[in-house]
Parts: C-alpha cells; structure tokens; sequence
C-alpha cells in the first residue's frame, strides 16, 4: 500500500501521462551513452574492484565480491581427502537451471550416462524467475545476421564473434525444440509466435509466456528430465572439480547439505551450468537472483585453471523492485517498458528512451535519483523512479497487465498496490553476470572435458546482455555442451582421480598470505539481519 | 526516521519469537537465527520453495502464502512444507493424445475428486485448482492448461487432497499436451529452421565475424527499427 506521501507523488505523473502518451524521449547517441555510463554506471565507482592476486587471471580487476571468493581455499584438504568413487558416469551436470537440464537432457539422448547434481532442488535457478522472454530471429522480416548485430552492439562490440554466431543460429532451432516439448509461448491463433521488443532489439522478436517465460521453460524442461529417468540429486553442490594426473578434468566432489557428506563423483566429461552470482550482493546491492546464485562454478573452474572474462561487467536490471520495501529488488520485466511503460521522474517528466540497453538505462536511474536529485524517496530510505504502468492499460487495453503480466500483476497486488492504475516504483537491482569462464562455440573449456552452459560461462554477451538472449544462451550452449560433453565421453580415457590442482592452488594462496575464507561459499548468509 | 522497530510474536513450528513488523515470513526466519536449506528458492514468488501454512490464534481458519511473499502478523502459528511426496507418471509426449484418456491413464485417481475444494482455498497463487481438475475431468485440456498456468507447483494442494490427487502434475500433464499438441505449431518457426539447417544465412554471419568493431558499428548504427 502506498503512503499519502507518495499517492501525491503519483497525482504528478498522471498529470503529465496524456502529455507523455505522444512523446518519445531521443535516443542517446553513442558518446553520450558512454559518458553516461562512466560517470554513472556501478562498475566504474572507484573502489568497486581490485586485481585477483592469484589463477589465471592473476592482475585483472574484478569486484570485490568475486576476488575474495578465487582468493579463498578449498573446503577440502586435498592433503586427506580421499577419493573413494561413489558415482562414476559419462557426463556430470553441475546445476539444475535451464542450461543444465537442457544440457542432461541432450547427453543423455546422445547415449550417455548423465549425473546432474543440484545445490537445491532440481529447477532451483535464476531460469525459473525469468520473465519477459526469450529471442529468436524467426519472423520473415528478421534474420539470424541482424540479431547478430544487435547481440553485438549491445554487448559493447566484446563479445566473442562465434560464440554470438552460435546464439544466432541455433535459436530458432531452440525455440522449435522448446515449443516440441510443449512449451506453452503466447502465440496467435493461427500459430505466430507472439513477439515484442527488447531493450537495444532492433526487431519483435523476443518470444514469451505470458510473463511466466523462464518458469514455463524450466519447469517444461525438468518434467521432460523427470520423464526420462535422469538421475539427479538435489541438495548436493558440487564444491571442488576433480582433475586426473594428465590434468583432465574427471568428476567433481558434491556436498550433501543435508547429512553434511561427500559424495565423489568420477566422470568423463563435466559440464558447468551453476549460474550467476546475485547472491554475492555486488556493490552491496540487492539482487533478483535466486537464493544459490554464489557464483560457484567459478571458484571451481578457476583452481582448475580455467579462465575468466568480463567479470568486471555486472548488469545491474534497471528496473527492481524499490517499493514495497518487502520485494525490493526483486525483479520488475523489462516486458512492462515493451508494452509502452515509461520511466518518469518526481517532476513527472521522461529522462531516458526506456528501451536503450540495460547498461543504460540503470545510469540514467541512477543520475536522476543522485545527481539531479529526481528521485522519490520511500520510508525506508531508498530512492526510486516511477514506472507508469498505468499507460499500458491506455494504450493495449484495459485488462492487459493482468492478461500479460500476470505474475507481476499479482506480487504488487499482495501489497495492496495496483499497477494497472498506479505507477510502480523502481531503481536499479544485481541482476546479470555479463563474464564469466570462458568457451568456445562448442561450451568447450581450456581444460579438456571441462564444458561450461548458461550464465556462468562468458564471451557470449561480451559486456552487457540483451533481454531474452539468457534465456537463450542457457537453451543454446546447455544443448551443445550436452551433445559435445556426450560425444568426446566415448573416447575419455581417465586416469587417477587427484586434488593436486587444489594443493598447487592452496600454495599460491599462501605465498600471497591470501587463504583465510572457503569458498565456494554456496549460500548467503542473512541470518539475525534484517535484510 | 529513528522510530523503534515495532516488533510481533511469532511461532515457527510452535516456538515463539520476537521479529520486527513489516518482514516476510522468510526474512523473519533468518532474522530469528534459521538459515533455509529447504523451504527457500527464487525468494520472488515463482519456484514454489517456500509455501507455508499458518494459523492465528482463536481462528480455526488455516491460512497460506509464500513466504518470500508474506508479511508476519503478530500471533502468527506457522510452518513451511517444504517437500510432499507426490506422484508423479513418466510418459513419452510425443506418443500421447490430447485426451480424456491420457489424462486417466497416467493419473487414474483424478476420478476420485470430492469436490471439497480444499486444493483451491489452499493455493497461495489463487488459482482455481478444483475447476482445473474438474477439466482435465471433462477431457477439456485446453482450459485445464490455462486455468493452472500460474501455478508454480508448491505442491500445497496435494498436501489437502482427500483423494490424493497431485493436482499440479495432473495440471503440467495438460499444458505440456496443449502446448505440443493443440497448439497451431509456428509455421514460420518450422520455415526459419529448415533455412539456417540449409545454411542460408551462413555466408552472412561468417562475413559479420570477420568485422573489426568500427566496421561493425557502422552497421550497428545503420538499423533501422521495427516501431
């Protein structure tokens, strides 16, 4: 429920919205955008980041957040460990989210035999929370060549060109594949594939399901891995990859968070599909992400050698939840700004084209709330912009949030706030890891059978993604790291299980006197805070 | 703004606590001390983690909510439930029939429906479970999967039924069947794939990888936008 202060705050914005209706704001050309997200964006404040002491990456700037996790040890000692094989497969899944189902699923067709091990329940991932969307180039006047470009643009021109190629090509193939298994996508009644704009798309071509669409994919893609008898284990994070003594990559060491045990894991081939890292509160921010989002494929991968790009570029969604102060940070689809809703400041006015790229639109929130001093202030202190929801309704029709944006609909209605006739306050929320480990086209590591899929691999969005290409990403590489993980499986040759690559890395810890923390840490901690 | 916390009393399964007014149910519990293994995931009211009973004291009323979700009142009994054993069939999509038919044959006990409605008062989502049942009862598939599209399978409903009915795996048994086999297919989905299968747009795109950036953005900025 909204304070009388802030109902009149909002008598404001409906005063200007017949004005608004007819406006466009400009678009920013590109020197502005870049002055603005150097004056504002959270990865260029000063004492965000510092250089990783140690691994791979050894002097490249990376958030606090991350650095102190790749310069924590083990929760092992590599020293008494002992490796007694509990499960020996062809391909372990480390993560139970859109890529690592997607990635069982297509090993497991390939003939193999497929582990997947989860932190939480299988399903538990930032893919059951997406809302607006997944892309696809699939529409007549669309192309694979033109989703390339807008890929690129958005991504800064960063990213990795086959790894983009890749996601363009394989997506309307993914979208079929998805739709195959019964995936229920808007569509209209001849069979079209309802499709809008994403920030920074140069065509409709975001596909969705109502704005349900990451939860329709996982929970579709997880009763199809139900159906076909994977194995999984739930509650079991993986917390440090196994290598052989040629320095394969040949299983993982799971965790039992229930019984406190380990599990050892020999396996051919590992796929990496642990997903993002929200949960870490980069720049002390809240997050949309779920609550396993501790970024700990990384850690793991990284004592292995493998290495990490872009972990500098951390995509802050413009629009979180800033009031009620219960969900703040949760997420608000950029789908409500595809429907028309604009971002109005407290004098009622526009300041920025609410489509631009992400990277973009978060600084322009955040100049107008902290430099011009534009902002609404809620009674628990933080500052917000208005999102006039309300102009949706005008311009699609009455009833449209409810038809469209269901799920949002209903979490502003458990407070008593209804967007369909009030503007919803938002400010920038963690959302996205940009980086990541590093592949190729076929999710490949450096490190052979390592693969990473999804969110915590990286070169695919260079340095700031594009709505619907996670959801895309994760279909895309979770389908090829699958595959390939399953093929090169029939021609692994294993030889002893070993932890030297942890006592190797233990060593470079301690000569820095760096070592004081474990990570992964595999869950955050909020308990006695009120947070 | 230095006002004091106005704090309430609640009972998390049965044991008092005090916790500041204004917090979900699952910030309140970490507030307390619990750290969640179970009973916690997206914390944004889609994963059905955390689905939670609770009852106040002088009302026999059983109430629900997510407790990502949930404000604490004051005298609040609760308990999460975090895991039901449900049932579950296997079946191979592609070879079913949108019917009657497959519905009873994978989950016979749909028959066995009361009535009572206990599936749809106990749905933190406010869906109509009892009316999707009594569709996917009629063989109406396509309302059985629009009716219980927002359900995120907390599997609250199952813990009430009399008959023992797992309703959201009946309901995701109908979506999937309307999605692949009632649904119109997109047919210029199916004409997009067979073109890049037959390489139409190879050339291009490995023309656009070999670009260096100022190339590209050229090209970048040369769009035009669909309005």
């Amino acid at each position: 429920m909204y304070t009388p202060e802030m109902l009149e705050a909002i008598k404001i914005v409906e005063e200007t919205r017949e004005r608004r209706l007819k406006e466009t704001f400009p678009r920013l050309k590109p020197e502005e955008k870049d002055q603005l997200l150097r004056a504002f964006h959270p990865d260029y404040m000063a004492g965000a980041m510092r250089p990783v002491k140690v691994g791979p990456n050894k002097g490249d700037k990376m958030p606090h957040e991350h650095v102190d996790l790749l310069e924590s040890r083990s929760m092992l000692d590599p020293d008494t460990f002992s490796l007694n094989i509990d499960f020996d497969v062809d391909v372990l899944v480390i993560g139970g989210g859109g890529a690592g189902t997607s990635a069982a699923l297509l090993a497991q067709e390939a003939g193999a035999k497929v582990l997947l091990a989860t932190k939480l329940r299988h399903g538990d991932a930032n893919t059951m929370m997406a809302e607006g969307g997944i892309q696809a180039a699939d529409k007549e006047n669309d192309s694979p060549a033109i989703h390339y470009l807008d890929v690129m643009g958005g991504g800064g021109f960063h990213n990795i060109p086959e790894l983009v190629a890749a996601l363009v090509k394989d997506a309307p193939l993914c979208i079929q594949w998805l739709e195959s298994l019964g995936c229920m996508f808007s569509k209209f009644p001849d069979g079209t594939m309802n499709t809008i704009h994403g920030g920074g798309t140069s065509r409709k071509r975001m596909h969705f399901a109502h704005d349900y669409s990451g939860a329709e994919i996982m929970r579709t893609l997880r009763d199809e891995a139900r159906n076909r008898g994977i194995q999984v284990i739930e509650f079991s994070p993986a917390v440090e990859l196994i290598l052989d003594e040629s320095g394969q990559c040949a299983g993982a060491v799971l965790y039992n968070l229930e019984t406190e045990q380990y599990l050892v894991v020999r396996a051919k081939t590992v796929i990496i599909a642990t997903g993002g890292s929200g949960r870490l509160h980069i720049a002390g921010s809240p997050t949309t992400n779920h609550y396993g989002a501790t970024a700990d494929g990384l850690v793991m991968a990284y004592r292995a050698g493998a290495k990490l790009i872009f972990l500098d570029a951390t995509q802050f969604h413009p629009t979180g939840v800033a009031f009620p102060e219960q969900i703040v940070g949760q997420l608000v689809t950029e789908k409500v700004r595809g429907l028309g809703a604009q971002l109005v400041n407290a004098a009622g006015e526009q300041f920025i084209y609410p489509l631009e790229t992400r990277d973009a639109v978060s600084s322009a929130i955040i100049r107008e709330c902290r430099e011009r001093r534009k902002g609404v202030t809620t009674p628990s202190g933080m500052s917000g912009v208005w999102l006039d929801s309300p102009m949706i309704e005008i311009i699609h029709g009455k009833g449209t949030i409810e038809k469209e944006l269901p799920a949002m609909f209903r979490q502003y209605k458990r407070f008593d706030i209804n967007m369909a006739e009030q503007p919803i306050l938002i400010y920038p929320t963690l959302h996205y890891q940009n980086g990541g480990i590093l592949i190729n086209d076929r999710a490949e590591t450096a490190i052979p059978n390592l693969y990473v899929a999804g969110e915590a691999s990286g070169g695919v969005h260079g340095r700031n993604r594009l709505m619907g290409n996670s959801l895309l990403d994760i279909i895309v590489f979770g389908r090829r790291a699958g595959k390939n993980a399953a093929e090169r499986a029939k021609n692994v040759q294993l030889g002893k299980l070993s932890l030297a690559h942890v006592k190797r890395f233990h060593e470079e810890l301690q000569k820095e006197g760096l070592g004081q923390k474990v990570a992964p840490v595999l869950l955050p901690d909020y308990r006695g805070k009120v947070s | 703004m230095a006002e004091e916390k106005e704090m309430v009393s609640i009972y998390i399964m049965g044991k008092q606590y005090q916790v500041p007014y204004g917090l979900t149910i699952m910030k309140a519990m970490e507030y307390a001390g619990y750290r969640f293994i179970r009973g916690c995931g997206c914390r944004g009211g889609f994963c059905g983690a955390c689905g939670t009973v609770y009852r106040k004291p002088g009302d026999f009323r059983l109430k629900v909510g997510l407790a990502c979700q949930t404000m604490v009142e004051d005298g609040m009994h609760l308990t999460q439930i975090p895991f039901y054993p449900a049932n579950k069939a296997t079946y191979r999509l592609e070879e079913l029939t949108p019917a009657l038919s497959t519905i009873l044959q994978h989950y016979p006990e749909t028959t066995r429906c009361l009535g009572c409605n206990a599936c749809t008062r106990i749905c933190p989502q406010e869906l109509e479970v009892m009316h999707y049942i009594a569709a996917a009862q009629r063989g109406d598939i396509e309302k059985l999967a629009n009716m219980s599209f927002d359900c995120i399978m907390c599997g609250l409903c199952a813990s009430r039924c009399p008959a023992e009915i797992v309703q959201y795996n009946v309901a995701i048994l109908g979506r999937r069947l309307y999605g692949r086999h009632i649904a119109p297919r997109a047919a210029h989905l199916a004409k997009r794939v067979e073109e890049i299968a037959a390489g139409k747009f190879d050339e291009e795109i490995a023309g656009l990888t070999q670009l260096d950036r100022t190339e590209l953005q050229k090209l970048y900025d040369a769009r035009d936008i669909e309005a």
